[in-house]
């Protein structure tokens, strides 16, 4: 049914061929590997924009033209189990490609500015372009075992850019982490795609989608849950977070195009395309919101307490993220508005992390808010394109996340009261802890360490910059007609409308939102703006804050609950295995030596003794003869 | 005629034969104990030939004849051979192909 074309594979095979040749080119190419990989990405976004336009041109024909199709080889084929590898472009994925190689490629072009003085940038551009490659693999997938080859390769992709600085351990150990804490989502991956055969005999989107509606609702559940904890790994939600956090040890744009933009919206992706699996089971749905709204506040509650830039980011995008969730366990009736809010997010994000990145760059990589200040004087496109984003992301009236995260509030009202309250809180929250962001680091006084001198960064950072901003505040637009919405339909469903509780309006709920993000904004202004801030955090706080610049001990709960009962349980198998199975393989051995070293004094060397056993055992074998004869 | 006078006669010199192995540390009285547990033997043989009238028996005791003559020759010379190393024939003094 699918428009068939022949170079869709282009999208993925540049960024991909670029990476290949970055890698194995050694340090010949390290004098233009930067320009290629940037170039691939540039090209990757160009063919996919020549695939979203050939999409828009056919929107009023049939059916046939909603998307585009590839099918490259069969990759897997036993006996009944035939996997063909296929490439697939429609509106969903279409969205997703132009976020990933528009915004990637503006990440690129950044970072040739950002890792300008890193000897290692061509191992760094190569590995950026093997996450693009890896990314556009997931969301193009027409299968969900083609999808989690993207899967496991953005994982990858992850873990070699959060440790990008190798040399220091606490990035190491980070890589690892994110890597371990993954691995737990990817079993929910595989274990779905295993249930899909086993259930369907094919695990391609189409096939699941037309098997969906005669399974029973206990496969159905289990399929969303598994789905929703693969989501969980790679989005970064509650209970698999705790490694997005400790993965900004990466360099900033790895930070922006990975945690930020892409990759952690992943999650989001696949409960959306999996919009067939969430209608047939109330309870998995329900459990993608419960988890979607815990994580927003969660998220929001940590981005508060942070002094670190990146990690007050970090612990937003997690919070955006639950948003999204949120979004899309709600159903048909909020699909669009969750990968609306992921594109708007996309934009806002990126440009808040490379503005972070640029304030970074010109403070020695300083990242301790604390030890910022007035910098909006010496960094003024900086700050203006980092207002840009900050107004965007608390949703001032106008910019693009007003929009995105109006309709979200909206849809978790219409939904359920307290689903909807807890949207709104975290609406304020958000709009606390980035208004404190902001003035730590643009306003108030300056604290800046005594060899610091900021200053403007280089055009090749500030474009980029510039571009996202624009974006962040125009990104609106897409929601003009309720364009995106009717883009959308055709692949999760019409989405009824539901009438608001309580006697709301639309009108006055977007009033509502607006008081909340101003009182956030203002309590924070009363906070941070009128009385000086300290170099150092104060040790007195409430234990709120205390929990919330530990992470709300995600990790401590992991140590306690998970990692000492592991430990345990691994030192008493190694005891087991060295006193239990060694011990009882060892004995054995030492007994067989022991009794043998006995047993052979028996061969004492005298003739006499030996004919008299023989005589003996000759008396014997006589005695048993007659014993059986006459028995 | 009855067979049991050959046969406690063939019993005894077998007994003796075998205490004389067991108990005589000399070589050569060992291996003439040994002759004499084998021509016990032969007694028993042709008694039992003897009794049920064929010739079986019989040609037992020639092979054992033949294996005995054998074993002396084989026997003798590695008696011959110890003594000589060993100005000995005690057989407990032979004892070193041990553990």
């Amino acid at each position: 049914m699918a428009n068939s074309v022949s170079w869709l594979y282009l999208i993925i095979a540049i960024p991909a061929a670029s990476a290949a040749v970055l890698l194995l080119s050694g340090k010949a190419a390290d004098a233009w590997g930067h320009l290629l990989g940037t170039g691939a990405s540039l090209a990757s976004f160009v063919v996919a924009m020549l695939a979203f336009v050939k999409l828009l041109g056919g929107e009023a024909s049939s059916e046939s033209a909603m998307s585009l199709h590839q099918e490259l080889f069969s990759w897997i084929e036993v006996g009944g189990f035939d996997v063909t590898f296929g490439l697939l472009f429609d509106r969903l994925s279409g969205l997703f490609v132009l976020l990933i190689t528009g915004v990637g490629s503006l990440i690129h072009i950044y970072s040739i500015g950002y890792m300008a003085h890193d000897e290692r940038r061509r191992r760094f551009f190569a590995q950026l372009n093997l996450f693009v490659a890896a990314m556009l693999m997931l969301v193009l997938a027409d299968d969900y075992l083609t999808l989690f080859l993207g899967w496991e390769g953005v994982g990858l992709a992850s873990y070699l850019l959060i440790g990008f600085f190798q040399q220091r351990t606490s990035a190491a150990v980070a890589a690892k982490k994110a890597f371990v804490v993954n691995r737990v989502g990817d079993m929910g991956m595989a274990l779905s795609v295993m249930l899909m055969f086993a259930t369907f005999g094919t695990s391609t989107f189409e096939g699941v989608d037309s098997g969906m509606e005669q399974v029973s609702s206990g496969t159905a559940t289990a399929l969303g849950l598994l789905l929703l904890l693969a989501a969980c790994g790679k989005s970064a939600q509650v209970p698999l977070q705790s490694w997005l956090l400790d993965a900004m040890e990466g360099p900033t744009p790895v930070s922006a195009l990975i945690h930020a933009a892409t990759m952690v919206t992943a999650g989001v992706y696949l409960v959306t395309r999996s919009s067939f699996v969430y209608e047939q089971t109330e309870l998995a749905s329900t459990a993608v919101v419960i988890v979607g709204l815990v994580t927003l506040l969660w998220g929001a509650i940590i981005g508060c307490a942070k002094d670190d830039i990146k990690k007050g980011l970090a612990g937003s995008t997690m919070s955006q993220i639950g948003y999204m969730m949120l979004a899309a366990g709600i159903g048909p009736a909020a699909y669009s508005f969750a990968i609306f809010h992921l594109l708007t997010h996309g934009f806002f994000k990126a440009n808040l992390f490379l503005g972070a990145g640029s304030v970074m760059h010109a403070m020695n990589d300083e990242v301790d808010m604390r030890r910022y200040g007035a910098l909006r004087a010496v960094m003024p496109i900086t700050f203006v394109t980092f207002a840009c984003g900050y107004l965007a992301i608390i949703g001032f009236p106008g910019f693009s996340g007003f929009w995105s995260k109006d309709k979200i509030i909206e849809a978790a009202f219409a939904e359920n009261v307290v689903v909807g309250l807890g949207a709104l809180l975290g609406a304020g929250i958000t709009a606390f802890y980035m208004t404190r962001m902001m003035i730590m680091t643009f306003i108030s006084e300056r604290r800046w360490a005594k060899e610091a001198h900021p200053h403007e960064s280089s055009p090749v950072m500030t474009v980029p910059l510039m571009v996202l901003a624009v974006a962040s505040v125009f990104g609106g637009v897409l929601l003009f007609n309720d364009w995106i919405g009717n883009w959308l339909e055709p692949v999760v469903g019409e989405g009824e409308h539901h009438e608001l509780p309580l006697g709301l309006t639309e009108l006055a709920l977007t009033i509502m939102v607006a008081v909340v993000v101003l009182i956030g904004a203002g309590i924070a202004v009363r906070m941070y703006q009128r009385d000086s801030i300290a170099t150092a955090p104060s040790a007195d706080v409430s234990p709120l804050t205390t929990a919330a610049r530990r992470d709300l001990y995600g990790d401590a709960f992991n140590e306690v609950a998970l990692m000492r009962p592991g430990q345990s349980l691994t030192r008493g198998l190694v005891m087991f295995d060295n006193r239990g199975i060694d011990g009882a393989v060892n004995g054995v051995a030492a007994m067989v030596g022991g009794s043998s070293g006995r047993i052979r004094r028996w061969q004492s060397g005298f003739v006499r003794a030996y004919a008299l056993s023989m005589l003996g055992g000759s008396a014997l074998v006589v005695l048993a003869l007659v014993a059986v004869r006459l028995a | 005629m009855s067979i049991t006078p050959f046969l406690v006669l063939s019993g005894l010199l077998f007994s003796i034969g075998a205490m004389g192995v067991l108990v005589r540390r000399n070589a050569i009285v060992v291996f003439m104990c040994v002759e004499l547990m084998l021509n016990a033997s032969n007694l028993a043989f042709v008694t039992f030939a003897r009794q049920h009238g064929n010739l079986d028996g019989q040609i037992a005791a020639f092979f054992v004849m033949v294996v005995a003559a054998a074993e002396v020759v084989v026997g003798l010379a590695i008696i011959m051979t110890i003594f000589r190393t060993r100005r000995s024939a005690s057989v407990d003094d032979a004892s070193l192909l041990k553990y």
